[in-house]
This record gives structure tokens, sequence and C-alpha cells, in this order.
């Protein structure tokens, strides 16, 4: 029971960023029709600016660890968002009406590009961030000692989420987002600059998964070059999982799929951690292609 | 189009001096006083004809039939491993297990692929990827005790044809690259028979296919197995050539590559995979000390392609009827279409079509 509850409240933390990082990929998808294979390049992104930030500027000494961990994210969040609208616009706006493989390798071109370019600069090795923010402080729940960066983690995802959830269902740019999503020409037809909406889209998908990547660095303590191909994959099942153009499905799917892998892990075998997400994915494609929370829209898949 | 390209021998002609050029080069290299006799050379060459080979098998599938895998790697693997457990474990000679590892390689993509064949475009991408890293996983966690985890197979034998051991990459290079010509001959054949156009009559309008009668399933099922056919034989010339298989050689960015050698060089045109395999393997090789940045410019070279020229550097040129010609010669003219009541003979076509199609869909 214990080991149960150590391994659920580890699988939602990290289901918690899948879910940050599935919402960039779904609200992408759900406006473009596209997977952004850059948006795991984009959460790496974000690991290393918060620990270029934190290595070189030390904030934490300024303003102290929570406080310096807020900004960090917060920084990153705007600094990814900016890049994310510049590579839509260098490598997906002129694939816009050609045929989705193009755009397709395009993004594939976009992710190597990005990982290489972060290879060159911070070197091939994994990083550590040089300073701990976070308390190392735990607490006892129910007889399990849990850590409080855990939920710390957990519960700042969770607020991103819903602060994006609430962005998109409760005021009226977020209302010309899911118009777009619906029909292009139509929300064409009154008044909405589609262009500006994607780029807004490019803007806060990207921005969550840089906050993402920045609060990974923080809980793991540890960065590599090539951890976004393994993140984005995991988050782009999550949001199949979930039911892929849909925001809620993004979340739910992002938190599963964390549970999903720490207790197989915990109980299956170790070395098979990165199976399972696989198989998950195989499954629902199989069982239920519209996912978990997805309607039945034929053209989608 | 110039006269000379639009003419019919020109294919034919031209990849016939290519293999008549490739199959001079050895001698040329090796009387060229590079260093090491031109071994380095050679051996580049048989890297990309093995990549040129197991680019065409791809083709099949991703060019021809436009079905989008990127877990061509997956196939790739079972070949190999199925050379080397063979060969290590119960002593088979190399040879003879090519065809089992093409065939072992193709039940496998039978039995994966088949339930996701309904599934279109990047979803199917994404299952793809999963299968390649399933695959990968299961190698490196020992499945069945026989593959012997990271550390891979050792001791693979080198093969030998009718009592000569082949050895040097001289040897190699001749086996490879022979096997790269026969390969086109026979995809060649295949690109004009019914099941090439009918995969080509799929990628470019699944529906209407589906309307005319191609039981468009069973189609992009052969496709899988005869590509993963084609890749569980390369597999086994690269465990023959390496003598050592390990998961590393199988990993996911093993099957971008692959990916990127069809799209870049011309999806669907088979002169365009093997200048695909050339530029992408051959060109690293040349611009060795840019070794780090080389993924870098392959990473923009991808973006820049797809929006100055989606179609590949030699994209496919199909023999294609002008319609505009065809015009008047038939009744079937879109404004009579309407005025004529719907004959009872498009009914019947409609109704004959179905049974065999059903007798193939069961038989496989």
């Amino acid at each position: 029971m214990e080991e149960f509850l150590q391994q659920l409240t580890n699988g939602l933390a990290v289901g918690g960023i899948y879910a940050l990082i599935a919402l960039g990929y779904t609200m992408v998808y759900g406006v473009l029709r596209l997977i952004n294979f850059a948006h795991g390049d984009l959460f790496t992104l974000g690991a290393y600016l918060g620990f270029t930030l934190l290595a070189s500027f030390g904030l934490s000494g300024v303003i102290g660890g929570l406080a310096g961990a807020g900004l960090l994210v917060l920084m990153a969040l705007i600094f990814v968002g900016l890049v994310g609208v510049m590579l839509e616009r260098a490598a997906y706006r002129p694939l816009r009406n050609s045929d989705r493989l193009s755009a397709v390798v395009s993004a594939l071109g976009a992710s190597i590009f990005l990982q290489n370019a972060m290879m060159l600069l911070y070197g091939a090795r994994p990083q550590v961030y040089p300073v701990r923010l976070l308390p190392t402080a735990s607490f006892m729940l129910m007889g399990v000692e849990i850590p409080f960066t855990r939920v710390l983690l957990f519960s700042s995802s969770l607020a991103l989420m819903f602060l994006l959830f609430w962005f998109i269902n409760r005021t009226r740019v977020g209302a010309a987002i899911r118009a777009v999503a619906i029909d292009q020409g139509a929300a064409k037809l009154v008044g909405i600059d589609v262009n500006r909406i994607i780029s807004l889209v490019f803007l806060i998908g990207p921005a969550l998964g840089g906050a993402a990547g920045v609060m990974v660095g923080l809980y793991y303590g540890q960065i590599t070059h090539d951890m976004g191909l393994n993140y984005g994959l995991k988050a782009f099942i999550a949001a199949i999982l979930g039911g892929i153009g849909n925001i809620p499905g993004a979340m739910l799917g992002g938190l599963l799929l964390g549970v999903i892998e720490a207790l197989g892990t915990a109980y299956f075998a170790v070395g098979w951690k990165d199976a399972f997400a696989f198989l998950v994915l195989i499954l629902i494609l199989i069982v239920r292609p519209t996912g978990l929370l997805g309607e039945r829209v034929a053209d989608k898949i | 189009m110039s006269s000379i390209t639009s003419n019919r021998l020109f294919l034919p002609v031209s990849g016939a001096i290519f293999f008549l050029c490739m199959a001079l080069l050895p001698p040329v290299l090796g009387s060229a006083g590079l260093e090491g006799g031109g071994r380095y050379h050679i051996g580049v060459l048989n890297d990309i004809g093995l990549y040129a080979l197991l680019g065409l098998s791809l083709n099949i599938i991703l060019g021809q039939a436009g079905l989008f895998n990127m877990g061509h790697g997956a196939f790739y693997a079972m070949g190999a491993y199925t050379t080397a457990i063979l060969n290590t474990v119960y002593g088979v000679p190399i040879l003879y297990t090519l065809p089992l590892a093409g065939a072992i390689a193709a039940f496998f993509a039978y039995l994966v692929t088949r339930p996701i064949l309904k599934l279109r475009g990047d979803y199917l991408l994404v299952v793809t990827i999963g299968i390649v890293e399933i695959v990968r996983i299961s190698l490196m966690n020992d499945v069945f005790g026989m593959t012997g985890g990271a550390n891979g197979i050792a001791g693979i034998a080198r093969p030998e044809l009718f009592g000569f051991r082949l050895v040097s990459p001289e040897h190699f290079f001749y086996l490879i690259w022979g096997f790269v010509a026969f390969t086109v001959l026979l995809f060649r054949m295949l690109e004009n028979s019914r099941f090439g156009r009918a995969l080509y009559y799929i990628k470019h309008d699944e529906l209407a296919a589906s309307g005319s009668g191609i039981n468009t399933t069973h189609y992009k099922l052969v496709a899988f197995v005869v590509g993963a056919f084609w890749a569980g034989m390369a597999g086994t010339l690269y465990a023959t050539k390496m003598k050592f298989i390990s998961p590393v050689a199988f990993s996911f960015s093993e099957s971008v590559l692959l990916f990127a050698i069809v799209i870049l060089g011309g999806a669907g045109s088979i002169p365009g995979v093997i200048l695909g395999a050339f530029l992408l393997i051959g060109l690293p090789e040349l611009f060795r000390e840019l070794a780090d940045a080389r993924m870098l410019v392959f990473g923009l070279a991808m973006m820049v392609m797809m929006i100055v020229r989606p179609q590949g550097i030699l994209p496919l040129r199909r023999r294609v009827y002008n319609a505009a010609k065809q015009v008047g010669k038939y009744a079937c003219a879109i404004g009579t279409q309407k005025l004529a009541p719907p004959a009872p003979e498009p009914a019947t076509d409609t109704t004959t079509p179905p049974a065999p199609q059903k007798g193939t869909g069961g038989a496989a």
C-alpha cells in the first residue's frame, strides 16, 4: 500500500509534466492538424534556458528559493513561447496549404535542428542544475513520506492547466481559438484573424512546454539535449490518450499516463519503463482512436 | 522536360550505366593510390548501398503507398537479429538465413500492421514510432533470453558463396551493390505492375481507389509485408558485414534517417531514393570535420526542402494519360453524366468487383 501511494504520487507529479507538454501538442493539433514534432525540443529549450539563467545570473541568491523558481519558470515560459512563434513563421506557415506529409517532415527537421543546436551550444553531456532552489523537506501522508517538491510540481502544473482552461473557455480570445479549431474558414468570415490566433497558439503551447522544461530541471536536477524526444513522445501519447485537440483530454491523458508508467515500472519491470506508454498508445488507437474524451470526428484520423 | 529524359529508355539505360560504373569502382579506387587502398571509401560505399537497400524497401511503404512509416528500423532489426541468432546459436550459414530473416520480418510486419492499417497519416506515423521503440526496448531487455540485451550478439559469421568466403570490403561491395541492382530491377517491375499501380492510386486518392474496386487494406498490408521482407534481408547483410549487432544500431533516429532518405531523395522514385542514400550517408562522410554540425544542417535542409521542393530531389515520373486529349473520345463528359440516368451497367459493374475483393481480404 505504501509502495502504491508512493508510486501514485510520483506518477501524478510526472503526469503533470506530461500533461503540460501534451497541452502544446493538442492545441497545435487542434488548430492546424499538425503534430508539432519540435514541441519536445522546445520543452528541452525551456530546461536549458532555466539552466543558463540559473548558472549565469544567480537569481536564486537575490530573491530566495521559491520566488526564484517561480521567476525562472516565468522567464522560460515567455522566451520559449516567442521561439515557438518564430518556429511557426519559419517552418510551418509556408506549408499551411501543402500536404500533411510536408508539414510533418518540416516539423521533424525543426526538431532535429533544435536538438542539435542545443547540443552544439551546451555539449552532449547531461547538464546539472547548479543550485537546488526547491526545499528538500518532505511530509507524511497516510504513513508515506512524500517530498514537498512533488506536491509543488503537481500543484504548479495543475495551476497552469487551470489557467489555460479558464483562458480558453471564458475569454473572447479563447473563444476565437476554439472557433479556429472548429472551422478556419468560418472563423475568418466572422472576422477572426486566423494567422494571429495560430501565432497565439504557438505562443501558449510552447510556453507551457518551456515551463514544464524548467520544472523538470528543478525537480530532477539533470537535463540532456535529447530528453525532448522521450518526453515529447510520451506527451503526444498522452494527448492521443485523452483525445487529441481536446484540452481537458490532454490533462487527463497526461496524468493517467504518468500513473500508468509509474505503477507499471514499480510492479512489472524497470527496464520496460518506456514501453508502457507505447503499449498504451497502440491499444488506445486500436480500441478507441478518438481518445478517452475525444469526440467522434471522422476526419481526424 | 527535355526529350532525352522523357525517352522511355532513359531510365533503364542510365540505371545500367550507373551500376556498371559502380562495378568498376573498387579496382579504380584500389589503384588510385588512396590511403589504405581505398578501403575506407569502399566501406562508405557499402554503407550507402545498405541504406539504399533499406530506403528502397521503405520506399514501397512510404513512397509508393504513401503510408507514413517511421518505424522501419523495427523490420530491419528483426531481420538482423534473426540472422544473428540463427547463425550464432544454430550455426545456420548466413546466406540461408537471408530469406528466413526476410520472412520473419515480413511476418512481424503482417502481425503488427494489420490492426493499425485503418489509421491514417500522422497517427500511423506515431504508432510506427511506438513499434520501433517497443522492438528496441525488447531487444535491450533480452527478450526470450536470445537477444543478448544491451550487449547485442557478437561473432556472426561471414557469408559463403559457392565455397568462397566473403571477407574484404570489396567482396561486400559486390554483394551489397549486386543486391541493390537486383532490388532495383525487381522493384522497377513491381512499380509498373498491377500492385504498383494500385499503390499509386491508393496514395493519391484512397477513396477513389476503393471505389473502383481496389481492396485498399489488402494492398497496404502487402506493401508493408514486402517492404519489411526486404528490410529484413538488408538486416542480414548488415549483421554479416558488421559481425556484431546491438540495439543501438536500430534506434529511432535510424528510422528517421531512412524516412528522410526516401522523402528528400524523392518519395516513390527509385533513382531518388538511391540519390538520397548517397546524399544523407555519403555527404556527412565527406565533411567529417564538421561532424557535429552536420545534423544541424540536415534538420535545416529538411525544413527548406519541404518549402522549396516538397516532392524531393528526383521525384517519381509516371507515365500519365493526357486526360485533355481523351476528352470527346468517350461520352463521359461531366455535363452528360448528370443528364444520363444511372444506367443499370454501372450497377452490375460495382457488384462484380466485391466478390474477388472479399476473397483476397479473407485470404489476407
